[in-house]
C-alpha cells in the first residue's frame, strides 16, 4: 500500500466515488472546492500588501524630488546651515536647522505638558480611580483626542496666547510663538498618551499588585515599582506616538507658531516648523522640478527620518528596560 | 469557641479564652493529644497570633462566610479545608486584610492580631501585611530578576538592611532555592519552573519577616514533586512562622497540619446564597481519624464535597 504525497487515497475498502455519485464515509480528500476560502484569503492579502505598497510609494515619491534636491545643495549646507530662504531670490539658502528648531521647540513644549499629565491620568485611572469614575472619565478624555486639530490651532491663536500668556500669565509673547503653539500641542496629545498608558498598565495582571501589596507595600510603590516597569512598553509607545503626532502635527503650528523661518532659541519666539513650512509652501504655485518644489520634498524626507529614528530608537530603549510579564 | 461554631467538641475546657491559653504557651508544651500529619506532640489549644471571633464577610450584600471563629497558633501549621465556595480562602484573605483590596468586601466580628484588632481603626492595612505575608495560588514573581523579586519587599517598606546580598541569599535558603538559583540571581525570574517560582514567592515573603505566612493552595499549580518540596518547605518554615494554609487537598492537609479546620457552605435561608461556615476545629489528627461531625466525616471519606 502506497501513499503518495499528493493525498492519494490508500486502498482502503471501496473504490472513491465522485461527488454526488455516493458519499464515501472514510474518504480524507476535500469534500468541496472551497473557493471562498481562496477569494477571502486573496483579498486580505491585498490589503496587507496595499499599505506597504502605498508606503514604499510615498517614500519613492519623496525620495526621487529629494535626490535631484541634493544634487543642488549639499547635505552639509542642508542639514547645518542656520539660513532657511528658499523662495528668496538671488540670496536663496538652504539650510534647515531653523525649521528643525521650530519642530523641537514645539514638540519639547508639547511633550513637557503631555507627559506628566497624560501619565497622571493614566496612573490615576488605572490605579485609583474607582470604576464609576473611569467609565466617565475615560470617554470624556477620548473626546479631546476626536477635536480637529484646526480648532486647536484656533484655540492657540485666540485664547491660548492673548488670554493665557499675556494676560494671566504676563507673558511678552506675540501674537504667534512657540509656546502657544506647543502647549495646545501638548493639550492635544494627552489623549494618547493617557489613553494608551491606561491601557498598558491596566492589562498588567491583578496577581503582581496583590503580590506587592501583600508584602506590605503601598500603593504607591505598588504603582511605581511593580505596574508601572511592567507597562513600560506601552507607556514607551504612547508617548513615541504622541511624539510622532507632534512632529508631524500641522495645522497647530501653521496657525500659532507663525510663519518666519529663523532659528529659535527660546520658547517665547516666533518659529515656523517643519510641517509648517510645507503647508505654507505647498500651495500648487511651484513648479514640478524647479529648486522649491524640490525643497518640499527634501524637508518632508527629513521629517520622516527623524521620526523613524525616533521609533527605532524607542523600541531598542523599551526593549531593554521593559519587565514583561 | 476554639474548637469549634457549630458542634459541641469533646474536649474538656473548649470554652478557654484566648488569654487563657496564652498561659498555656508559657509552660513546657504537654503532651496533650496526638501529633498531626508531623510526629509533633501538639497542646490542646494552640498559642494563639491570630484569632477569629464570630467573623462574618461579606461581599456587597452577600453574605460569603458565616461566624466564624478559630484561633491560630504560633509555630503551627494550621490548614482549611472545606469543598469549593466554602469560604476558606475568603477567611484567609481577611487575615492580612487583602480582602480590603475586593471592593464591597467588609467584615463583621472580630479579628485580632496578638490581641489588637485588625479592623480597627488606627490599624494601618500596611503594617498588618508587612507581618501576615501571604502565597498565592499561582506563583506570582515580579517580572523582575530573582534577585530583586527578593529585595523587593525590604525595599519597599524601608526595612534597615546591612547587607541586601545576605538577605537576598538567606531568604532563598530559607526558601530552599538558593542551590538552585545562585548563580542566576540577575536572571528573570520568568526562567524559573512553577515549583521555582512559587519558592520564589515564599522566599520573597520570608524576606520581609513577617510573623504569619498565609497560603492559599500554595501547591494547586504544581506537579506533585514541586508539592512535595513545598511541603517539605512548610516543614521547615514552622519553626521560624506560624503557617495558615488553605487546601483542596485533603492529603496535604493530612500530611503538614498540625490543626485542621473544616469548612462547608450551606444555603442560607430565604435568599438560596450559600454561606461558609466552620464545621469542625481541632488537632489534624482527630480531624482525620475520628472527626466530631458528621459532615467532617463525609467529607473526608469522599461521600461528599
Amino acid at each position: 500500500m502506497t501513499i503518495t504525497a499528493d493525498g492519494g487515497s490508500p486502498a482502503v475498502g471501496t473504490p472513491r466515488s465522485k461527488r454526488g455519485g455516493g458519499f464515501d464515509p472514510t474518504s480524507l480528500r476535500r469534500q468541496s472546492p472551497r473557493h471562498g476560502e481562496r477569494v477571502v484569503m486573496g483579498v486580505l492579502i491585498a490589503a496587507a500588501l496595499l499599505s506597504v505598497l502605498v508606503t514604499v510609494g510615498i517614500v519613492l515619491s519623496l525620495l526621487l524630488p529629494a535626490i535631484s534636491f541634493f544634487r543642488e545643495v549639499s547635505f552639509g549646507e542642508f542639514l547645518f546651515g542656520t539660513r532657511w530662504s528658499p523662495r528668496f531670490s538671488g540670496q536663496e539658502s538652504y539650510g534647515v536647522l531653523p525649521l528643525i528648531t521650530g519642530t523641537a521647540w514645539t514638540t519639547l513644549i508639547a511633550l513637557v505638558i503631555a507627559i506628566p499629565f497624560g501619565l497622571g491620568a493614566a496612573i490615576y485611572l488605572s490605579e485609583y480611580a474607582p470604576s464609576r469614575v473611569r467609565k466617565v472619565l475615560k470617554p470624556v478624555l477620548e473626546v479631546l483626542a476626536g477635536i480637529p486639530s484646526v480648532v486647536y490651532g484656533f484655540f492657540a491663536l485666540t485664547f491660548v496666547a492673548p488670554v493665557i500668556l499675556n494676560d494671566l500669565l504676563g507673558l511678552d509673547v506675540g501674537t504667534f510663538s512657540v509656546l502657544s503653539a506647543g502647549l495646545v500641542l501638548g493639550i492635544m496629545i494627552i489623549p494618547t498618551v493617557a489613553s494608551l498608558s491606561e491601557d498598558a498598565m491596566s492589562a498588567v495582571p491583578d496577581a503582581l499588585r496583590h503580590g506587592s501589596m501583600a508584602l506590605g507595600a503601598n500603593k504607591m510603590r505598588t504603582t511605581l515599582r511593580v505596574v508601572f516597569p511592567a507597562a513600560v512598553s506601552g507607556i514607551a509607545a504612547s508617548i513615541v506616538l504622541a511624539l510622532s503626532r507632534a512632529v508631524g502635527e500641522t495645522m497647530i503650528v501653521a496657525l500659532a507658531a507663525g510663519t518666519q523661518a529663523r532659528m529659535v532659541g527660546g520658547p517665547t519666539e516666533v518659529g515656523q516648523t517643519m510641517t509648517g513650512f510645507i503647508a505654507q509652501t505647498a500651495t500648487g504655485e511651484s513648479t514640478p522640478g524647479t529648486l522649491s518644489y524640490n525643497t518640499l520634498f527634501a524637508v518632508g524626507l527629513l521629517l520622516f527620518v527623524i521620526t523613524f529614528v525616533i521609533n527605532m530608537i524607542s523600541i531598542r530603549l523599551v526593549r531593554k528596560f521593559r519587565e514583561a510579564y | 469557641m476554639i474548637s469549634t461554631t457549630t458542634t459541641a467538641d469533646d474536649a474538656p475546657d473548649a470554652s478557654t479564652s484566648a488569654s487563657d491559653s496564652s498561659s498555656v504557651a508559657a509552660a513546657p508544651r504537654p503532651q496533650v493529644g496526638a501529633s498531626g500529619g508531623t510526629d509533633r506532640y501538639l497542646p490542646e489549644h494552640p498559642t494563639p497570633v491570630i484569632e477569629c471571633e464570630n467573623v462574618d464577610i461579606y461581599y456587597g450584600a452577600f453574605r460569603a462566610v458565616h461566624d466564624v471563629s478559630l484561633v491560630y497558633g504560633r509555630h503551627e501549621i494550621t490548614a482549611m479545608i472545606g469543598p469549593s465556595g466554602c469560604g476558606k480562602s475568603t477567611v484567609l484573605r481577611s487575615l492580612n486584610r487583602m480582602n480590603d483590596l475586593i471592593p464591597g468586601a467588609r467584615v463583621t466580628g472580630k479579628i485580632s492580631y496578638h490581641g489588637q484588632d485588625m479592623y480597627g481603626s488606627g490599624v494601618d492595612p500596611i503594617e498588618v501585611r508587612r507581618r501576615i505575608g501571604m502565597v498565592f495560588q499561582k506563583p506570582n514573581p515580579f517580572p523582575k530578576s530573582i534577585y530583586d523579586n527578593i529585595a523587593y519587599g525590604p525595599r519597599v517598606t524601608g526595612m534597615k538592611v546591612d547587607s541586601m546580598d545576605d538577605l537576598v541569599e538567606e531568604a532563598l535558603r530559607a526558601a530552599a532555592l538558593w542551590d538552585e538559583v545562585k548563580d542566576k540571581l540577575k536572571q528573570s525570574a520568568y526562567g524559573l519552573s512553577g515549583g521555582q517560582q512559587q519558592r520564589l514567592c515564599i522566599a520573597r515573603t520570608i524576606a520581609v519577616r513577617p510573623e504569619v505566612i498565609l497560603m492559599d493552595e500554595p501547591c494547586s499549580a504544581l506537579d506533585p514533586i514541586a508539592t512535595a518540596r513545598i511541603e517539605d518547605l512548610m516543614e521547615d518554615l514552622r519553626k521560624d512562622f506560624t503557617i495558615i494554609i488553605v487546601t483542596h487537598n485533603m492529603q496535604q492537609a493530612a500530611r503538614v497540619a498540625d490543626r485542621t479546620a473544616f469548612f462547608t457552605a450551606q444555603a442560607a435561608e430565604g435568599t438560596g446564597d450559600r454561606t461558609g461556615q466552620l464545621v469542625e476545629f481541632d488537632l489534624t489528627s482527630k480531624i482525620f481519624s475520628n472527626p466530631a461531625d458528621r459532615r467532617t466525616e463525609d467529607y473526608i471519606s469522599g461521600r461528599f464535597g
